[in-house]
């Protein structure tokens, strides 16, 4: 796999949810793309990315099954700040872009 | 939604059906009827490896030793406007998938490294509801670069087509055009309510007019009854098409069949010998879901059970088995990979 960067992931790849308990106290206007809402709300403070979303996961070992659903497909959330990511599923490969943190490919 | 019918056959009378389908289906090459694929979908849990068995058997008599390969792309994702419960790439969902639009030379790199696999269909996707203008031109852009580069069958599937667009993409080199109908008449409008079965149905025929090999699919899983998927097999039978990829539900998140639940393994090889035993020349290809629902071993039994075509590698919007996995379960089945024939 190749990324853009080697940060710890903060959100899960699979639902966007937190891995690490982070806190949501900002709020920023929606971030839009081709008509779509993809980003805004309420969300970590000193981010602007993804909404937060009401998966009940809170813990990192609480996203066991999202890992192992993560050996199944691509991510579709940025483990960095959670926004979506425009991804490609090709027959032998994916790649996954977030606009502000880069592409993940296998 | 519908609950599924639990119900199972008799032993006894388990292999009197199957008595009745080696006469039929395997000598006089004649597709078990609706009546009959329920009895087939009911069979108890002994009788499965029986009737995948002569599922083998028919699929070898009518279709050969012969497994087709093909790749799968989308070249454009998501934002779709029609409301197929099972798909997270709809636009009316609250699914992750963002749109995205594949360009040229990727599509190309992909045609490359799927026919380098042995592949002979490469298959180019689109979550539309029909193309428009814009779709078609960079279909035919497609179809153009890929033939000069790689050999390998260009399929491909654009949702709902007009007549124009039919004879288009036969005039291209299309060699099969995908359009699923995806479950029974009775079940469709639980599933979608943007179109109709009919308009699906309209699109199928006008492909067979025009010379194109219909391959026509199965998603099954999705809560209905086996009565209705009986249904199913029979309505894709009438159909004739020349392909069907069998897909298993892989409830996607943000859609409305989220919560349906993975269908359970044995009703999915049930449906894998009924759909043979309905079908026996068609190219009944394993497509979504079974990595999911039957796992490697179910993968295995699948293709000894009246499969004879895979996708390999990813899907649309999930992956596969790596590619490696179902190519060396091939040598080891000693089942040859369908060499290329343009047929078109």
């Amino acid at each position: 796999m190749t990324a853009i960067g080697a940060m710890q992931a903060e959100y899960c790849g699979h639902c966007g949810g937190t891995v690490a308990g982070a806190l949501f106290e900002d709020v920023v206007e929606d971030v839009v793309e081709d008509g779509t809402v993809i980003g805004g709300g309420t969300v970590r403070k000193g981010t602007n990315g993804e909404r937060p979303t009401s998966h009940p996961h809170s813990t990192s070992d609480s996203h066991q099954g999202c890992q192992q659903r993560l050996a199944m497909e691509p991510p579709r959330y940025c483990a960095q700040c959670r926004r979506r990511m425009k991804v490609q599923v090709t027959p032998l490969g994916w790649s996954a872009e977030c606009s502000r943190h880069g592409r993940v490919s296998r | 939604m519908t609950t599924q019918t639990t119900h199972r056959t008799p032993a006894g009378a388990a292999y009197a059906i199957l008595d009745i389908a080696r006469e039929q289906v395997l000598e006089r090459g004649k597709g078990l009827n609706e009546a009959q694929l329920v009895e087939i979908l009911q069979l108890p849990d002994e009788a499965i490896p029986a009737a995948m068995q002569l599922a083998h058997e028919v699929r070898l008599k009518h279709c050969g030793e012969d497994v087709e390969v093909e790749g799968i792309i989308s070249i454009k994702t998501g934002g779709c406007p029609e409301d197929c419960h099972f798909c997270s790439q709809s636009g009316l969902f609250d699914s992750p998938v963002r749109g995205v639009w594949l360009d040229i030379p990727e599509l190309v790199k992909a045609a490359k490294e799927t026919a380098a696999t042995g592949a002979t269909e490469f298959c180019i996707v689109a979550a539309v509801r029909g193309p428009d203008i814009k779709l078609m031109n960079q279909i035919k852009f497609a179809i153009d670069r890929i033939n000069e580069e790689v050999e390998i069958n260009i399929a491909c599937s654009l949702g709902m087509l007009n007549q124009r667009q039919v004879d288009q993409l036969a005039e291209w080199g299309v060699h099969r055009y995908n359009h699923n109908l995806e479950t029974a008449r009775s079940y469709f409008p639980e599933v979608v309510t943007t179109h109709s079965y009919e308009e699906r149905l309209d699109t199928c025929n006008m492909v067979k007019a025009a010379g194109m090999e219909l391959c026509c699919g199965a998603l099954i899983g999705m809560g209905e009854t086996l009565e209705q998927r009986a249904e199913l097999a029979a309505q894709l039978a009438a159909l004739e098409p020349h392909e069907v990829p069998l897909n298993f539900l892989n409830p996607r998140p943000g859609t409305p069949l989220e919560n349906q639940g993975i269908m359970d393994g044995k009703d999915a090889l049930r449906a894998i010998a009924a759909f043979r035993l309905a079908m026996p020349r068609t190219v009944l290809r394993y497509a979504g879901g079974r990595e999911l629902t039957l796992g490697d071993l179910g993968t295995r039994e699948g293709l000894l059970g009246g499969i004879n075509a895979v996708i390999v590698g990813n899907y649309l919007t999930t992956l596969g088995r790596p590619a490696t996995a179902d190519l060396n379960l091939l040598v080891e089945l000693n089942m040859p990979i369908k060499e290329l024939q343009k047929t078109l």
